[in-house]
């Protein structure tokens, strides 16, 4: 049903601006959730596409937990620069209030607190009623059944058994006030996807996805970043220097590294394709039982 | 247009370093085609096995997923520890639990040839909507059998569904050939058996695999106890078939998405194209405005062009200021699609509440929602048998053939032709939940030819001559609340003040006018529908109609609602407890109804959906019969 000359990536790209372009049309004041990573990357990218010659009509948000990278943190205010995009940053006041860290209360509160409690706020807050987030179907399995217009209740709750059927290309997006909808525009794409479209479209992305010699110290069998002195070192902790990158890019205590000479985009692509790890293994969250997943997405998690 | 990202300081400069070897392999990515397809079988037929079998053999399978499959196979497995490849897809937590795939999932994976998607459907009869979903965006089918037992009853509904949302490819997988010693025979009868259903769907490419999930024989490749068998693998089928429309030269269309107007100079109009290809300078039509203009621009996602292509996300301008909003049709002048707001169309229900016909949903199809009502149930189709049954309503997983009616005109193609413009959703207004999904077969010519006949003295004039404004006020509440004592001692004030009144009341229609009509659900609507009808004419008519009926249903009073103009109609909600009404009981109804002599009884075995939004709220229990009287004139009064 598609015109012969379309590339794979670009049936991708057509799927994912038809659904942004509904969002705008059907949302009364929608909202993109930019994370600063590669998908996010690719979403603000897409979102400049679909809208064009004109601005972006929906903003974006930042949800920050005050650990990520620092590098990170200049990175999406100069992205949000150059695309004219209008950026929210939320931190949750309750968390800076009781000095919230992944360090002292674990991983598990402070996403919690920081991500999920953060997200639900700020929705709250603005009275956004459509979020758009870069998640996609291939990254882990209770995601592959998740829709493209995914709706939450006005508790933020996602009910895995009663979501509404999504046939076609027809998303409905009717909801009553207080309910809000997750929209997945990049569900089809692959992370051998996202790199691919990056490097074709020549997007940029953070460079802690590069190799680059950096200080690490090894704690729970993972590569943690010695980012600044917000990283307490443990007894006998010494940081070394090794040449990493990231993955995936979190809360830089809760994210780890892989050691890695890949420091031009060509070489993460071709890392990739014969890595036997995926992705979200450098995630310190997701190591509990594999339902955990779609429990925390019940919750609000995004 | 070319968007504007420069490169940036904290990311990776990407433009300066482009080695061959990558741009190679994009290139090489970029020509692979995409194959979406689904599986359908029935529980323990294998599905998921051969799902799993897929993933795992294509090499997609990464040493951290092997482990925790390896893991869960140890704690939730089905094969002594082995690996079991259906946990690898079945993925919600409760579907684990209960051992079956009950939402539609989605898997990836790639060849050197084509990348696939996969929608790994459930198969029960109570999931057929879940299938159908999947279905709605698959080229084609994997129906899978056991060859222990050939084509059940199953078989031939998932073969009716995927013939119903238009796939036109199946693949026959014959699983567990391990079990009946791969013999040929058996594999030869239920292929036979197969494509004999097929062509009575009308299906008409069918392949027919022999194969052993469990095993991995002829999935990947040729299998070694399957000599006999002469064609190919599974996986090489599903990378040569070709899926690609033989009628490749549809007609131009666009559904517009959004209305891009940046500045006073720029006036574009988004979308997905449909079908078929347009050129600057072509002539379009917008429908169903049916305004004619040319082609000014086109602007993909790689910049300015001069033309559009099917399945190309775009945006167009033209050549004279036009009136285009979201919604409309954008298509080629010479050969533009129908316009119409009656429809004959296939619709699989997929909601707990029935569809009753009469009753109003949204309808979205393309980027256009509309409201909509089923006129008319001619059949519905047993899934199983594909029978034709008489039908007064359509339950949760059933087909019909209906008639729909929309509030206006759109633009549409038969589902045969343009999925995209023949394919739609039904919205329910109240949950806003997806209730139903429907095929357009073609329109209905009625609504044009009845012409309403244009009246010499209008309704503003009898209003004159009788002095009043005429409206109609609602009583809805339950029996016995007090509906008629109220609307009588309202109708006499009114008289009494000079007023033209009339009341419609529920007994004495059912006398008469409805006396055909039981207390069904879709009796109930259909009541309710007449009496709305006739109050109108009565408002034209310049009256004060005073309507006294429980209307128990939400839809309905909101339909007869919708039949008056802003102002006109008041809903007056005679609020009494379900228990005072009991004990009050004063046509000994609620005695009768408790002892069961009575079905359908509102308030008992029935349901009453009081009002959200009443215009005026009488709670009986702290209000006399004259104070209400007296809040229902001044309101109307005023
Ligand atoms: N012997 C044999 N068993 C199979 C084959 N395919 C699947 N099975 C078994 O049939 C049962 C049901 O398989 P499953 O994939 O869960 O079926 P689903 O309900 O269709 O997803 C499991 O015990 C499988 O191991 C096959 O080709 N041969």
């Amino acid at each position: 049903m598609t015109h012969s000359s379309q590339s794979h990536l670009d049936r991708l790209e057509a799927e994912s601006i038809h659904i942004l372009r509904e969002v705008a049309a059907e949302f009364s004041n929608p909202v993109m959730l930019y994370s600063v990573g590669k998908d996010s990357s690719v979403l603000l990218h897409l979102l400049v596409k679909a809208f064009a010659p004109g601005r972006p009509p929906i903003p974006m948000m930042h949800i920050d937990t005050r650990w990520k990278f620092r590098e990170m943190i200049a990175f999406r205010d100069q992205r949000a620069a150059e695309t004219g995009c209008t950026l929210h940053v939320h931190v949750n006041p309750d968390g800076v209030a009781e000095d919230m860290s992944p360090i002292t209360h674990g991983a598990t509160v402070h996403t919690d607190v920081m991500k999920t409690q953060g997200l639900k706020q700020a929705l709250d807050k603005f009275g956004f009623d459509a979020a758009i987030g870069g998640a996609r179907r291939d990254e882990e399995k209770s995601r592959a059944k998740e829709r493209v217009f995914s709706f939450r209740s006005a508790q933020h709750r996602w009910d895995p058994k009663n979501q509404r059927p999504e046939l076609w290309s027809l998303y409905n997006a009717r909801i009553h006030k207080g309910e809000s909808v997750r929209v997945f525009p990049l569900s089809n794409w692959t992370e051998l996807d996202i790199w691919l479209y990056i490097f074709r479209e020549k997007i940029p992305v953070p460079a802690l996805y590069l190799a680059k010699v950096r200080p690490v110290v090894e704690r729970d069998g993972a590569l943690i970043m010695v980012d600044d002195d917000r990283l307490p070192l443990r007894d006998g902790e010494q940081p070394m220097m090794k040449k990493v990158r990231f993955r995936t890019l979190g809360c830089y205590p809760l994210t780890g590294a892989i050691e890695s000479e890949a420091d031009t985009l060509e070489a993460i692509i071709q890392e990739m394709l014969v890595s036997t790890t995926s992705e979200r293994q450098g995630r310190v969250i997701d190591h509990d039982p594999s339902a955990s997943m779609e429990k925390k997405k019940q919750e609000g998690y995004f | 247009m070319e968007p504007e990202i420069g490169k940036s300081e904290a990311g990776i400069d990407v433009s300066a370093e482009t080695t061959l070897s990558i741009a190679d392999y994009l290139q090489q990515h970029e020509s692979k085609s995409l194959l979406r397809f689904i599986t359908c079988g029935s529980v323990d037929d294998g599905k998921s096995t051969l799902i799993g079998r897929l993933l795992h053999d294509s090499k997609l399978l990464l040493d951290d997923q092997l482990a925790t499959l390896e893991s869960d196979s140890r704690r939730f497995g089905t094969q002594n520890g082995e690996i079991d490849f259906a946990l690898l897809v079945d993925g919600l937590a409760a579907e684990r639990e209960q051992g079956i795939t009950i939402d539609v999932a989605y898997r990836f994976f790639g060849t050197d040839r084509r990348k696939f998607i996969v929608a790994d459907c459930p198969g029960h009869e109570q999931y057929t909507r879940n299938m159908a979903t999947g279905a709605s965006t698959a080229d084609l089918a994997i129906v899978l059998v056991d060859a222990r037992k050939g084509l059940l009853t199953q078989t031939r509904r998932h073969s009716y569904i995927v013939s119903l949302l238009g796939i036109r490819h199946v693949i026959l997988a014959v699983n567990k050939m391990d079990l009946v010693g791969y013999d040929q025979a058996t594999f030869e009868y239920i292929a036979d058996d197969y494509r004999q259903l097929a062509s009575q769907l009308g299906i008409d490419s069918v392949h027919c695999v022999p194969l052993s999930a469990l095993k991995g024989d002829n999935v990947m490749s040729a299998a070694t106890q399957l000599p006999w068998y002469q064609g190919d693998s599974l996986l090489s089928l599903l990378e040569t078939i070709d899926v690609s429309r033989a009628d490749n030269k549809r007609p131009f269309r666009l559904s517009v998405q959004w209305v891009n107007r940046p500045n006073q100079n720029f006036r574009g109009f988004s979308g997905l194209v449909a079908g078929g290809d347009i050129r600057v300078g072509d002539e379009v039509i917008v429908l169903p405005s049916g305004k004619r203009t040319r082609l000014a621009g086109v602007i993909n996602p790689h910049g300015e062009s001069t033309a559009a292509h099917e399945g190309e996300a775009v945006t167009l301008t033209l050549a004279d200021e036009v009136d285009v909003s979201r919604g409309d049709v954008i298509a080629v002048a010479d050969h533009p699609p129908e316009v119409a707001d009656q429809f004959a169309a296939h619709v699989l229900w997929m909601a707990d509440a029935p569809l009753l016909p009469g009753r109003g949903y949204w309808l979205k199809i393309g980027s256009q929602t509309v409201a909509a009502q089923i006129t008319e149930i001619k059949h519905r189709v047993d899934i199983n048998s594909q029978k034709f049954l008489a039908a007064k309503r359509v339950n949760l997983n059933e087909v019909a053939y209906c008639n729909l009616m929309l509030d206006q005109a759109i633009a549409f193609e038969a589902y045969a032709d343009n999925r995209t413009l023949g394919g739609f959703i039904l919205i329910d207004r109240q949950s806003n939940a997806t209730v139903g999904c429907g095929t357009i077969d073609f329109a209905l010519r009625r609504a044009t030819n009845i012409h309403w006949h244009q009246l010499e003295i209008g309704r503003q004039t009898r209003a004159a001559i009788k002095g009043q404004s005429p409206s109609c006020l609602w009583f809805t509440g339950l029996s016995g609340s007090g509906k008629s004592t109220i609307a009588n001692l309202v109708d006499r004030r009114l008289h009494a003040m000079g007023y033209h009144t009339y009341i419609l009341d529920g007994d004495n229609v059912r006398h008469g006018l409805n006396k055909d009509l039981g207390f069904t659900d879709e009796d109930r609507v259909e009541n309710v529908r007449r009496v709305a009808e006739v109050a109108k004419l009565m408002v034209d008519a310049g009256l004060i109609v005073l309507v006294s009926f429980i209307s128990p249903f939400r839809d309905e009073r909101r339909m007869a609602r919708a039949l008056f103009d802003e102002g006109e109609f008041l809903e007056v909600f005679v609020d009494t407890p379900l228990e005072l009404c009991e004990q009050r009981d004063p046509k000994g109804l609620y005695r009768r109804a408790r002892a069961g002599e009575i079905p359908n009884f509102t308030g008992i075995s029935s349901p009453y959906q009081p009002p959200e939004h009443a215009d005026i709220h009488l709670q009986t229990v702290s209000l006399t019969a004259e104070q209400s009287v007296e809040l229902v004139t001044s309101r109307l009064l005023d």
